[in-house]
């Protein structure tokens, strides 16, 4: 069994918002959801499947019901929750779903406002007296991730802003784009310390908006007007410190997401075009770059280095709407928007300044939770048909 | 600095009570299972190697080096510096540094166990020796 070629990305719609204080957060998920399907060329009741995360508020049923969903027609509900990276995982179960039948028009939507108000804490489990009152935020999780890769590895600072300088290259061309200005190795050196050793230009925008995909059967896809996507390749994983057992900190449960993806497309790392790469931080990116196997693990200093990842000039364009490093990052989840810009490149849909030549092979990778803590990845590996 | 944070009572349940109670008397406890053998952390009823529920408590020496640290240079408290310690028993665990000077953190340095008051049991912290 597989998910290969089973379902198609009909349907994308990326919120021009980067700050939505005049509008609700299910106003947002209605407004993107209507973006997707009108993208389709489909109506709201022909969907069938509905996905969303912990960003949906009040959660899938109400949803459905505030989304005017056609409730005699939909048949299939997933509301994995898995942070950022929900919206890749939601990918690969709608295709799951499709190739059982049990859906064939599957909407997933993304949207919230953390730039408007600070988003409720995200429940904790089990560990929760026994890490809580240590203070793990987005950033020093990641910090921590960092200073042990530069241990280990001797990666660099000068390394990592690399990666923000690619995503400033392209956010320039990007007119929705939070941070525009194109900045130098210096400039992110030069910016505070947030949390060591991640400067404040290590880290990623924060940013109200959203975004919606439709995913659909191959038959169903054909007969639209868009250019045809399909997904390929599909892989999810998680890891925590397991117990405190043989703690490694420099790499990410996309060591098993990437090649389970991989293995089901056919095809390696060297095939990809285009990348698009969850990008929390600088360190997010180089280390999935190393655990989705385009460079050996801690040779992504190296890798990234020397502007590889800027389009048109490195062997690996990634994240050429700017990322959540400069565009956006709604929600708090770059998941969704990994989706939508690796659908543009493989439509010939990006900028033309950023647009990748014969684009048809693009990966979509993101993590949710915290890297340093406990975390999920998911890999999806689209085609151009 | 970080004498004067305040820390949040832990809740506590059945399955971890003993290690609260076993903290306000100044110990710092593991869980190890006699089936397999491994020390873990934070504690668990189940040992989550090899799913044995012979895991008994076990005092650590709590002595630990650094795994990994973070400091964070602003939050609503002040400075503060996460990491990971790796205990001379096996487990590594997340913690705060505390009593020190905080630019000076490096990994592989040696810390111990110190408690720090809340409302409730206190909490376990480390500092370099």
């Amino acid at each position: 069994m597989t998910i290969k070629g089973k379902a198609y990305i009909a349907g994308i719609f990326e919120h021009p918002t980067r700050h939505a204080p005049d509008k609700s957060t299910a106003q947002l998920h209605a407004e993107v959801a209507k973006g997707a399907i009108e993208d389709a060329g489909l109506s709201k009741d022909d969907v069938d499947g509905y996905f969303c995360a912990g960003d949906a508020p009040g959660g899938a049923w109400p949803m459905v019901d505030y989304l005017g969903l056609n409730t005699k027609k939909l048949r299939h509900v997933d509301s994995t929750e898995t942070g950022g990276c929900s919206y890749i995982i939601h990918l690969g179960h709608a295709a799951e779903a499709i190739a059982a039948g049990k859906c064939s028009i599957a909407l997933i939507t993304l949207a919230g406002k953390p730039r408007t108000g600070a988003m409720p804490p995200r429940a904790s489990g089990a560990e929760a007296d026994f890490e809580l009152a240590y203070g793990a935020t987005t950033h020093n999780a990641y910090g921590m991730c960092a200073m042990r890769h530069m241990h280990d590895y001797g990666t660099t600072s000068e390394q990592l802003a690399w990666i923000k300088v690619a995503a400033s290259h392209h956010a320039q061309y990007n007119p929705h784009a939070m941070l525009k200005d194109v900045v130098t190795v210096e400039d992110v050196l030069n910016s505070p310390m947030i949390s060591d050793p991640l400067h404040r230009m290590d880290c990623c925008v924060v940013s109200d908006g959203g975004g919606a995909l439709i995913v659909t059967t191959p038959e169903i896809a054909k007969s639209l007007k868009k250019p045809l996507v399909r997904l390929i390749g599909h892989g999810e994983a998680m890891k925590g410190p397991r117990g405190g057992k043989d703690l490694d900190l420099t790499y990410s449960a996309g060591i098993w997401s990437g090649p389970r993806a991989f293995e089901e497309a056919g095809i390696t790392p060297e095939d990809i075009k285009y990348a698009s790469i969850y990008d929390s931080f600088t360190i997010t990116v180089l280390m999935q770059l190393e655990d989705l196997g385009f460079c050996k693990k801690g040779e992504g200093g190296k890798f990234v280095a020397d502007g590889n990842l800027i389009s048109g000039v490195g062997k690996l364009p990634f994240n050429t709407d700017g990322g959540g490093l400069c565009s956006n990052h709604p929600v708090n989840r770059g998941g969704m928007t990994k989706i939508l810009e690796a659908v543009r490149q493989l439509r010939g849909e990006a900028h033309p300044k950023v647009q990748v030549q014969n684009c048809d092979l693009a990966i979509a990778h993101g993590t949710g939770g915290l890297l340093g803590v406990r975390h999920a990845a998911s890999t999806a590996i689209l085609e151009r048909v | 600095m970080s004498e004067a944070k305040k820390y949040p009572a832990p809740v506590t349940n059945p399955e971890t009570a003993a290690f609260w109670d076993a903290a306000k008397e100044g110990k710092f406890m593991i869980k190890r299972c006699t089936a397999c053998g491994e020390a873990h952390y934070f504690p668990r009823a189940i040992c989550p190697f090899c799913y044995s529920d012979k895991t008994v408590w076990e005092e650590s020496s709590g002595e630990a080096t650094i795994y990994t640290w973070s400091l964070m240079r602003k939050s609503p408290t002040g400075p503060y510096a996460i990491g990971y310690v790796t205990l001379k028993e096996g487990p590594s665990l997340q913690t705060n540094f505390v009593d020190c000077d905080l630019e000076t953190l490096k990994i592989g340095q040696k810390v111990k166990v110190v408690f720090k008051p809340t409302d409730g049991a206190p909490l376990p912290f480390f500092t370099p020796v």
